[in-house]
């Protein structure tokens, strides 16, 4: 019975190899470093659980993942409700549709280093279009490299900028999806809009929006070259997120083994809200 | 409940509709009377939906009115006119609970939750889906989608119509039959006006008292079934119903006789009429083998089980014919005979002989 299963394994082959020099291979030098203490000269001493017991306990660690929750927390909190407000504004059907797409798609066609650029000579208090127009013309006090305040709403602005449009695009799928049979019926029932959002609308988006949530979660809560490039995760500490503090740690410091013990920590982070998520709505999917 | 009228309606989907063709409804003249069964039945594009849309007011038409008794409601929105309307694929809201699914109508207009819990169990045990009323609507089978969908429009006692559109094409054969006898049952107790959009002719005739017959745009004939079958007024209605539909064949006529492939052919009475394209009406139901006097080849036998359907050849001309007990032999030469009162006469398309005894 099972020896018609064998030749699979040809198959699967190039893929495991692929996967194991591109993943499985530099996450066990992770693994390799976290348990280990270096003086250069290729010198290594075991360290054992050392370095993420210090970790786990480190104020400096818990600092940035509470800013990196945070970040998340907002931008979620943003992108997920102003894209599909936009998505249901949007035209269904007619010319103004491809434009209204092209202008969407358009901002998540910039690589992120450019955005970070962007946004910093757009928010100059000097020459910047808005840090200008909010200093001088409005006499509002903007400055992100003075203000932590000024930074964190840089920072939030520019990821709702660069990203709401995935969220509008997955929901404008979504959307154009739905019968019309569905919005006659709700015609005929005498629904309010309300409810046709409520009871239509929102229960046939539920899967691409699963999809946005977590796409949008992994992205932000892994954010480093944006961020980096705006703020450099100053003032101070202040906009520091996990992986910028990663970065610190690792090439300003050049300190591998707690910096290899983080990234296992982040990475842990990340896949199991990720999977925490996506099981949660399957399983109210099948309930 | 309403008497329906459609007033010189016409449709175009068109912004500026100018030749006959841009019209998909072209000049309706027609009157559902109160708590009438009926089914509209013609070819995909031949316009029921549009009709259906216009009736419930989802669309508004190009031209012509439509009252409910004698209110103008042309200008309403589907939800002002009190319809009802069940779609091709069962519309039902995925996260709400059956009994939620059928209160939401009555809810939405306000009504009162005593009454709505009253309404909801009549309507689900009506339905047969009384035991299944906490269980969320979107885990249901096909069938019992589309009959919440129904229910949802039966839940309100006082709607005008009830408008089915093609309500039966996702369900699995054998509960199509279950499902069409539920509605006739339905519209026996309920006894509001329904209307019963389809192209599948079964469906027309076991469901309604009339129906409607339409061919692009226009009504070509309304009738009981058994009017449909025996006499249809056109030549499209003749071949549309049936299985296999009415013979047409060519032929040429001298005073009130016709002749077809030169050998005359007895009508069922007298004609009207002059000119245009005549051709012979004859159900394969009433063409004989084996009597008469029309020389034929058989070219093809079909065994559907309770009989053979024969397809003879007349020089080009194709005649089928249904044989009950015996088929003859495919290539046989035979005779073929048309039993006289069911052979029917058509001028450009629209019937043009009297019954024997009718008319002079």
């Amino acid at each position: 019975m099972k020896k018609q299963y064998q030749k699979g394994w040809l198959f699967v082959t190039p893929v495991l190899l692929l996967v194991a020099f591109n993943a499985l291979i530099p996450m066990m030098t992770v693994v390799n470093y976290s348990v280990q203490e270096t003086f250069g000269n290729n010198l290594f001493f075991w360290e054992g659980m050392g370095w993420f017991e210090s970790l786990l306990n480190s104020d400096r660690f818990h600092a940035a993942l509470g800013r990196q929750f945070l970040f998340t927390g907002l931008i979620l909190a943003i992108e997920i409700p102003l894209g599909i407000m936009i998505a249901l504004a949007m035209p269904k059907e007619g010319f103004w549709v491809s434009i209204c797409l092209v202008l969407m798609a358009l901002p998540m066609l910039i690589p992120w280093n450019v955005v970070g650029a962007m946004w910093n000579i757009f928010t100059l208090p000097d020459i910047g279009l808005l840090g200008y127009l909010m200093n001088t013309t409005l006499g509002i006090e903007y400055n992100m490299t003075q203000s932590p305040f000024a930074a964190w709403v840089t920072i939030i602005i520019m990821d709702v900028w660069h990203w709401t449009s995935l969220v509008v695009l997955l929901s404008y799928a979504g959307l154009v999806a739905i019968p019309d049979a569905y919005y006659q019926a709700a015609k005929i029932d005498s629904a309010s809009s309300w409810a046709v959002f409520r009871y239509i609308q929102l229960p046939k988006m539920k899967q691409v929006l699963t999809i946005a949530i977590l796409l949008r979660f992994m992205d932000s809560f892994n954010i480093y070259t944006e961020v980096f490039v705006l703020t450099g995760g100053g003032p101070g500490n202040s906009t520091t997120l996990l992986s910028i503090d990663l970065v610190k740690i690792a090439l300003g410091q050049f300190d591998l083994g707690p910096a290899a013990a983080m990234s296992l920590i982040y990475f842990a982070i990340t896949l199991l809200v990720s999977w925490l998520f996506y099981t949660l709505m399957n399983k109210q999917d099948s309930n | 409940m309403a008497k329906i009228t459609l007033s010189n309606l016409r449709h175009s989907y068109y912004p500026n509709p100018k030749v006959p063709e841009d019209y998909a409804l072209k000049e309706i003249d027609l009157t559902w009377d109160d708590g009438g069964a009926y089914a509209l039945l013609g070819p995909s594009g031949c316009g029921k939906t549009t009709l259906l849309n216009i009736i419930s007011g989802l669309l508004t038409p190009s031209e012509g009115r439509i009252l409910f008794d004698d209110a103008d409601v042309t200008a309403l929105p589907p939800d002002q006119r009190n319809i009802a309307q069940v779609f091709q694929f069962p519309v039902i809201y995925d996260t709400m609970t059956v009994y939620d699914n059928l209160a939401f109508p009555l809810r939405n207009r306000g009504v009162d939750e005593a009454t709505v819990t009253r309404r909801v169990n009549e309507i689900a045990e009506m339905l047969e889906v009384d035991d299944m009323l906490k269980r969320r609507a979107a885990g249901l089978s096909p069938d019992n989608k589309q009959k919440l969908s129904m229910g949802r429009g039966l839940v309100r006692d006082d709607v005008n119509v009830v408008m089915f559109d093609e309500p039966l094409t996702v369900i699995d054969p054998h509960l199509k039959w279950k499902l069409r006898s539920k509605l006739k049952e339905l519209h026996q107790r309920v006894r509001a006006t329904m209307i019963y959009v389809t192209h599948d002719q079964t469906e027309a005739m076991t469901f309604a008292d009339q129906v409607v017959v339409m061919q692009d745009g226009e009504i070509v004939q309304i009738g009981t079934p058994v009017e449909l079958f025996d006499r249809p007024t056109h030549t499209f209605v003749g071949h549309f119903i049936g299985s296999p539909g009415m013979n047409i064949l060519p032929c040429k006529v001298r005073g009130d006789q016709a002749f077809f492939n030169g050998q005359q052919v007895l009508l069922e009475g007298p004609t009207n009429g002059e000119g245009g394209i005549v051709e012979i009406g004859i159900r394969p139901e009433y063409v004989k083998i084996g009597v008469g006097d029309i020389e034929a080849q058989i070219s093809k036998i079909a065994d559907v089980g309770h009989h053979f359907v024969v397809e003879a050849r007349v020089g080009n001309t194709k005649i089928k014919a249904i044989v009950i007990g015996e088929a003859p032999e495919q290539g046989a030469t035979v005779t073929l005979g048309f039993r006289q009162n069911q052979t029917r006469l058509y001028r450009d398309g629209w019937i043009a002989s009297q019954a024997a005894g009718v008319g002079a």
